[in-house]
Parts: structure tokens; C-alpha cells; sequence
């Protein structure tokens, strides 16, 4: 796969976006990989979340369509052992605001099974449905 | 002013320093607060990239500084106070020399106490992966070869002590008076050098230079927690695989676990254990570690070529001569398998250690079922060397490493007149640079009694009586 | 002493026992939660969008409402610990945030409200071995393993109750109860959270490995401060539903307030035991 990149792109619309919803710097990443290293999820994930934000950094939109962001769970694992301080659970945050603003829920009602609507404690579905939809 | 040195702190950088002032024909005074002298590099096995054995390449200097009839060598000493005279700028300097209970004047360095004292505890110099006598020497090769005695557990001593201090009964419970127990070294020493009444001893010299050459500690495990913080069995740091590998460790250079003495199949070295990590260790790069962990691996697969090593690393640094073409062997020589990614977190499972990592190059997480894990910790200034600054009026930077008067273009120069710098207390770097600035320092010294000494020859030669000297 | 208390939806309705348990054993101890008045769901997320100022709303009525009752608030459930806290470090720290948030709440919140969760009022107010004195029916011989989850104590510089790798809160609670204490490796490693409306497969599977890694380790018992941790932990292994775990295997994941219950000698009642789908009974059925 060949990618030009181009001051347009590497600082562009979507790089600011970014940046200033999510309210962090993304070249201060140095592509460490401790997030992905210590990720409980990153074992099902198609891009892991370094792979992500190096992406981000490069300003490539097309990892909007991945899993990685709606597998996420905000665990914070990741920023409490990145070396940088660097929050990526913000930016995840803010690829899914950016991704739902585009194209709508990531989440319906009816994709949960009613037997788990029922047994699940409440938080769960209002953390679920506050991540996922809009 | 005083054409004689002091330089504190005898590893690699003071012997250097203080072997080029004294082979000019002035005197040094090197104090260091070990019994022996060879700082780190004496706990070495093999040194990069020539893999030199370290104590066979450091001996014949160390013997020399030994034996160098300008050298007054003062060892488990610290200097506790340095006072300038303003007018000749020359140090008076109080060196602390700690009680050994042992005297070294009578001493052969027959070793017998040593073999003959009953109770071994945890050896620093060991780094946790074996024992030494409480009567003991740093190693066979050390320089001076006399021993001290550790009186926090040495039996005869604290017992004496409770004696003379009334904690104990004066007499038996037979009616006998109380006797310190054990003495076995005492007992065995062929020439009567154990002395129990030995005290601290103040020495006052007078210097016109001095040379800070204190060195470096390693980062405490118990800063990094997801890594064990130091207490999961067979997590060692990059010092303590060094005495593992090493022949005169405590396996005599055998690579086996500490946990149970097994030859480790699969060992795992993690780069950047607090470095380049300034949320939760140091923001540096401690320079040393690529080129140390590519030598263990390397070493690791000549002991074990069964074996496999790993490195998981962010970057590899290999700035030196000959350095990249080392880390090329150890992955084409050795089959050292480079993971390109931080370790998030690592524990113990049964007899292995989990190490949670990731490769960033073929974008998985990897995880790892290790036998061993050897953490390349951060190399961090001295705990006391505040202490040291204060003493000196030198400046410290925020990491606690000695500031030069200027980073690039005075590296070895601390700013205070007569005062200079030299090796790993200026912050991490490798042995042929610590050299190189150590033998800089020297000239600095050198060129500093050479002037001094034209001055007063130029005053001499006047005959002009109000012309003072001016150092 | 009497502290302002939060239960949070999901302790009203579907954790009723940590509920019941938790507001037993306060008042056993002479700590009686005394509910907030006129609360509300607190959100279940803290924003991580910087645009984000509706979802804050929510938690900063609650402190609001922690003003009015001495400027204090204490909680059982984790999750509402973590927004409230954050929030409220989040206003602390933003005085600008602060004075816009206040332009959608009904009354102006001013910033200073504390936020405690049970387990800190129990280890700096208390004290472990008050607690202990206490202990009337002490658990000697349960092998229990503390799971403390994430947001009980993630991010560590925001939340601070304890050390984020190695916390010891819960440890020292049970151990002042009496239990034989199990410490494992995966006591840090989320359960899965919210993933379990979208992607149920993943809290099972995170789960196997917890609750997996704290039977290896001897564990007989999980003890946790979360109720979509308890759910997590627990849902997986109900009979017809457990994957990977032999039968008889299974390890009841219990609040460390019902294990409290029981050792303070309070009656049945109070445990709050329903509902869980691995039967804690049988770990007590000898006591009195």
C-alpha cells in the first residue's frame, strides 16, 4: 500500500479534529507499543491501538473503519503505563465522536439480546450506549 | 599552590584519571567508599563490543594504581569535608576512612578469614544473586586484596558491643563473664590482623585539584511495578546477569536461575526499564543498555546455545565504532530475536515468568513464557551526589548528575576553579568515553599544575617579593 | 458518624446487595450512610471528549448536592466513584470549566465537594485494626482474591485512592476480616466493562482468564467494589453458560461489603446474596 503523504495531511482538518476533541498531541507518541503490549482487548482487535494512533498521526482516515475503536473499553490500562502520559483513551474517545458525527450510532437497541438486557446491571448499558452512540 | 590531586570516586574514571596525574610524576590522593577499587566495571563479565573479559583488561591498571608510588589509595573512604583556601585556592580535604576492624598493614590477603566465617549475607556487589561472608573482599581480584569486616552482622562485634553496652548480662548464667561470640576469623588469621577495637580514621590532605569521578547507581526495581517492583523470582536487572555470567560470580559464570539453579531456555531482556519514560521513571536515555543487552544475549547464547533470547526495545541505539555491526551479530551470530515494543506488564506463573509485550513491526502483542527475565534499568546519578555538589559548590542537574560548565564544549570542566569531572557521574556513557574523559580530566589537572608551577618560576625568577602567585 | 451517601442506579435495582450489604455494615460500624437527597443516575462514563461538557452535568448536580450535606460524598460503586471523583478533580483543577458549567446547573457548585469511596473512609477514618476489633465471625480459612477492576483506581494521579499496579486496599480489608488473602496477577486487568452490550464474548473470555488465573492461585472466593465487575466476573460462569470452567469449579464473586456483613456477625438478611449466579452459600453454610 503506498501512502502520499503531504502537509495536508499530516496537519490537516482530520489530525486537528483530533487533536482538539480529544485534547492531546499525537506526534509526542514514539510508537513504544506498551498501550497494545498491555491492552486486555487488543487480543481481537484488527489494528492495535498504536497501530491506531500511528495512523492518526499520519492523518489516515480509512482506520475510522476498523473494530479497534469500538472494542476499546476504557480501561485506561494503556495511559496509565504509556511513558509519554500520552491519553489514548481520549483519542479513541475522539475517533468515535468524529466516526458517529459522520455516520451515525455504532450501537442499536436491538443488538443486544433481551435476555442479556435484562440480567446486565444498568451502568452497562448506559456506559455501552453513551460510547457508542451519539 | 599544591601539585597533588584528589579524585573521588575510584571506578574506571578515577583510575584512569588518577594513573595519568601520578604517571606525570605528581601525587593523587583516590578515595573510594568500597573496600576495593574498579567501581562497576569490576562486576562486569565481558565488556562491548570486543567482548574483552572486564577484570582481565581492568587488572593490570588497578595493580597499578595499587602498587604506584604516587598514588595514596584510600579505600572504604569517604571524603567528608573539602575547605578552600582563598588566597593559594588550594583544598584541605578530610577523608573518612571507615572502621574495617581489620589491619591492613598486617593483612596478607590470605583470604583464611574469609573461608572461616561462619555466616554469609546478601552481597551489593552481587546485585541479590549471591551471598558473601561478613568478613569479606569485593572479589579475587581485588585491589587492595584485605578484607573488612561488615560489623551490622558480624556476631562478634554486635555482641561485643551489647557486652561493653550493658544489654546483656556481663555474666554467664554459670557465673562465667560474658564473652562476644564467634571470632572465627580472629581465631584463623595467621598473621593476628583482626583488630575489634579498630575505629574510624580522619586523614587531612591537602590537594590543588580535584576530579569527581563517583559513577553511576541502576535504578531500584522497586520503581517499576508492573515489572515486579523486585520481588517476582528470576526478574534480575542488567548488573546482576553480569555476575551471573561472570566467572568469579556466585555460579562461576554458569547461567542458572536464582530461584532454583535451572539452566533458563528462554530468556527475555527488556530495554528501556525507566528510560525514555518520563511519566514514570527518567525522560533520558540511559545510552548504555542496547549495547549491554545485545552483549548479554549475545554471552547468554555462548553459555546456553540451546537457549533463546529475546529483546523487546523501542529503538535500538548503536552509536559507537563497531556497535552496529555487534548488534547485527547477535541477531545473525546468536539468533537473538528482536521484538520491537514496550513490555506492559510482567508476572509469575508457576516456575515461568509471563512477559505481556508487543511487536509493533508485525503488529501483534506478544506474550512470552520466559525463564528469565534481565531488565535493562535506567542508570541514575548517585543517591548522595547531592551531598557531593554541596560540599564542592558544584551544580547538579534535575537527574542528579553532575553539570559541566558547559555540556558540549567543557564537558570536563565543573566550573569551580581547580575542580573537574569525569565518567558516569556526569550522566550514562560507556567505558571507552569514560576513559577518554577521565584522561581529559587529567589533562586539565595536568596543564593546571604546569601552569601553576611556570607561574612560580616566573615569580622566583623576578625575585619581586610583592608579586604574589595567583592559582 | 454519619456519612452522605451515593448508591447509583445499578445499586438500587440490579446490585441491590452491595446496597443492602454496604448500608448494614456502615451502620454496624458507626458510619451510617444517610442517602443523598434527590440524586440521579451520575452518568457511567467520565467524558473523555474535551467537548464533551453535557455528560458532566450529571456528576456536578451530585456535587451539588455533596455541598448541601457537609461537602462530602462517599460511594460504593467503582464506576460512580471514578466520574464523581474525576469530575470533581476535572472542576478543581478548570476554574474556567468550572464557571460554565455552572451556567447549566440550577444551583452554582463551587468546586470544593469531597468525593470518597467506603473502602478510604474505612482505611483512614477507621482504620484496619478497628475494623478487626469488630470482627465478630472472622474468616479464617476463606481463600479470598481481591479484583480491584480499573476505575476503583485508574487514572492513579486523578483518583488516588491507592497504588494503581499494586494496590493493598482491599487486601488489608479482608485481611482485617480474617480471610487468607490470595494475591494474583490479574487483579489490575479490566473485566471487560461495557463490552458486555456490544461484544458480550469479550468480558466471557476476559473473565475466564481472571477468574481462571485467581483459581490457580489457590482463590476460592472474588471479591470485588464494582457491580459490572461482580457481573462480569459472574455471569460467564452460571450454570448452562460457563465456558472453560469444570463444573464445581466456579468462584463466587462476592462485594467485599457482604464479606464484611458476614464477619461483623450481622444477620442473614443483610448479606444481600440473591442474585448472584455462582452461589456464594456454601462458602459460609459451617458459620453461625
Amino acid at each position: 500500500m503506498r501512502t502520499r503523504i503531504s502537509a495536508d495531511l499530516v496537519r490537516g482538518e482530520f489530525v486537528v479534529q483530533i487533536e482538539t476533541i480529544s485534547g492531546e498531541n499525537l506526534l509526542a507518541c514514539n510508537q513504544c507499543g506498551k498501550c497494545s503490549a498491555g491492552c486486555p482487548v487488543a487480543f481481537s482487535m484488527d489494528l492495535l491501538p498504536s497501530q491506531v494512533l500511528r495512523l492518526a498521526q499520519l492523518g489516515i482516515e480509512e482506520m475510522l473503519g476498523s473494530q479497534t475503536i469500538w472494542t476499546c473499553a476504557s480501561c485506561l490500562t494503556c495511559v496509565a503505563r504509556c511513558p509519554k502520559g500520552i491519553d489514548l483513551p481520549r483519542i479513541m474517545e475522539a475517533l468515535r465522536q468524529i466516526t458517529m458525527e459522520r455516520g451515525g450510532n455504532c450501537l442499536e437497541v436491538d443488538q443486544v439480546s433481551p435476555e442479556m438486557m435484562g440480567e446486565m446491571p444498568q451502568l452497562a448499558l448506559i456506559g455501552g450506549f453513551r460510547k457508542f452512540t451519539t | 599552590m599544591i601539585d597533588r590531586a584528589l579524585v573521588i570516586g575510584a571506578g574506571i574514571a578515577g583510575i584512569q584519571a588518577a594513573l595519568d596525574i601520578a604517571n606525570s610524576g605528581y601525587e593523587v590522593v583516590l578515595v573510594d567508599k568500597e573496600p576495593s577499587i574498579g567501581g562497576h566495571m569490576a562486576q562486569l563479565s565481558e565488556t562491548f563490543p570486543t567482548l574483552d573479559c572486564s577484570q582481565c583488561i581492568m587488572t593490570p591498571r588497578t595493580v597499578e594504581v595499587g602498587h604506584h608510588e604516587n598514588i595514596q589509595m584510600y579505600t572504604y573512604s569517604q571524603v567528608e569535608s573539602v575547605a578552600r583556601d582563598d588566597l593559594t585556592g588550594d583544598f584541605s580535604v578530610r577523608i573518612r576512612r571507615r572502621a574495617a576492624y581489620v589491619n591492613w598493614d598486617l593483612c596478607t590477603g590470605c583470604g583464611v578469614c574469609q573461608e572461616k566465617c561462619p555466616f554469609k549475607v546478601e552481597s551489593v556487589f552481587e546485585r541479590g544473586i549471591g551471598p558473601r561472608k561478613v568478613v569479606y573482599t569485593l572479589s579475587p581480584q581485588a585491589v587492595p586484596n584485605k578484607p573488612v569486616i561488615d560489623a551490622d552482622h558480624c556476631r562478634y562485634l554486635q555482641s561485643k558491643w551489647d557486652i561493653e553496652a550493658g544489654r546483656v548480662p556481663a555474666v554467664t548464667k554459670k557465673g562465667k563473664p560474658a564473652k562476644p561470640k564467634c571470632g572465627a576469623c580472629a581465631k584463623f588469621c595467621p598473621t593476628g590482623a583482626i583488630d575489634w577495637e579498630q575505629q574510624d580514621e580522619i586523614f587531612e590532605e591537602k590537594v590543588g585539584a580535584i576530579i569527581v569521578a563517583t559513577g553511576y547507581d541502576l535504578l531500584p526495581q522497586s520503581r517499576l511495578k508492573e515489572y515486579g517492583a523486585g520481588r517476582v523470582p528470576d526478574v534480575i536487572d542488567g548488573l546482576a546477569f553480569e555476575r551471573l555470567l561472570s566467572a568469579s560470580g556466585p555460579t562461576a559464570g554458569q547461567v542458572l536461575r536464582p530461584s532454583d539453579g535451572q539452566v533458563p531456555r528462554e530468556v527475555v531482556f527488556v530495554q528501556c526499564s525507566g528510560s525514555r519514560d518520563p511519566e514514570h521513571g527518567v525522560a533520558y536515555c540511559s545510552k548504555i543498555c542496547c549495547m549491554y543487552t545485545a552483549k548479554q544475549a549475545i554471552l547468554y547464547k555462548h553459555h546456553v546455545p540451546q537457549g533463546q533470547a529475546y529483546v523487546f526495545y523501542i529503538d535500538v541505539r548503536a552509536g559507537g565504532k563497531g556497535y552496529e555491526e555487534f548488534l547485527n551479530r547477535a541477531q545473525e551470530e546468536d539468533g537473538v530475536v528482536y521484538l520491537r515494543g514496550k513490555v506492559s506488564k510482567l508476572f509469575r506463573e508457576g516456575d515461568k515468568i509471563i512477559v505481556k509485550g508487543a511487536d509493533t513491526l508485525s503488529n501483534r502483542t506478544i506474550e512470552i513464557a520466559a525463564d528469565l527475565v534481565v531488565l535493562a534499568t535506567s542508570v541514575v546519578s548517585r543517591a548522595d551526589s547531592r551531598k557531593v555538589a554541596e560540599m564542592l559548590g558544584l551544580n547538579i542537574d534535575t537527574d542528579g548528575f553532575f553539570s559541566p560548565s558547559n555540556e558540549e564544549f567543557s564537558p570536563v570542566e565543573s566550573g569551580m576553579p581547580g575542580i573537574f569531572l569525569a565518567g558516569a557521574a556526569l550522566g550514562p556513557k560507556d567505558i571507552p568515553e569514560t576513559v577518554a574523559q577521565a584522561s581529559g580530566a587529567a589533562a586539565k589537572v595536568l596543564s593546571l599544575f604546569q601552569r601553576s608551577k611556570s607561574e612560580r618560576k616566573q615569580v622566583e625568577g623576578v625575585g619581586d617579593e610583592a608579586r604574589r602567585v595567583e592559582c | 458518624m454519619k456519612f452522605a451517601y451515593f448508591p447509583g442506579c445499578t445499586l438500587s435495582t440490579k446490585a441491590v446487595g452491595y446496597d443492602v450489604s454496604g448500608r448494614a455494615v456502615a451502620a454496624a460500624l458507626d458510619m451510617t450512610f444517610e442517602e443523598l437527597p434527590d440524586w440521579q443516575c451520575c452518568g457511567a462514563t467520565f467524558p473523555l471528549a474535551t467537548n464533551n461538557t453535557m455528560a458532566l452535568i450529571a456528576p456536578t448536580r451530585m456535587l451539588t448536592r455533596a455541598q448541601e450535606a457537609d461537602n462530602h460524598v462517599t460511594t460504593l460503586c467503582a464506576i460512580c466513584y471514578h466520574v464523581l471523583k474525576r469530575t470533581q478533580v476535572f472542576l478543581e483543577r478548570d476554574p474556567e470549566a468550572l464557571e460554565r458549567i455552572n451556567w447549566f446547573t440550577e444551583e452554582p457548585y463551587a468546586g470544593q465537594a469531597r468525593v470518597s469511596h467506603f473502602l478510604e473512609l474505612l482505611r483512614d477514618e477507621l482504620g484496619w485494626e478497628a475494623l478487626a476489633e469488630r470482627v465478630t465471625h472472622p474468616l479464617t480459612g476463606i481463600k479470598v482474591a481481591p479484583y480491584y477492576g480499573c476505575l476503583l483506581l485508574r487514572p492513579e494521579n486523578e483518583i488516588g485512592l491507592d497504588d494503581a499496579d499494586e494496590p493493598r486496599i482491599l487486601h488489608d480489608c479482608l485481611a482485617a476480616l480474617g480471610c487468607e488473602v490470595v494475591d494474583f496477577p490479574y487483579k489490575v486487568e479490566c473485566c471487560g466493562s461495557y463490552l458486555a452490550v456490544n461484544k458480550p464474548e469479550l468480558p466471557e473470555k476476559l473473565s475466564q482468564e481472571i477468574v481462571g488465573s485467581a483459581r490457580r492461585h489457590g482463590a476460592q472466593a472474588i471479591v470485588t467494589a464494582c457491580p459490572l465487575c461482580q457481573f462480569n466476573l459472574d455471569y460467564p460462569q452460571r450454570p448452562g453458560g460457563a465456558k472453560g470452567a469444570p463444573a464445581g469449579d466456579e468462584l463466587p464473586v462476592l462485594y467485599f461489603t457482604q464479606l464484611m456483613a458476614v464477619a461483623l456477625g450481622l444477620k442473614e438478611d443483610v448479606w444481600g446474596m440473591e442474585g448472584h449466579y455462582v452461589d456464594p452459600s456454601p462458602l459460609f453454610d459451617d458459620r453461625d
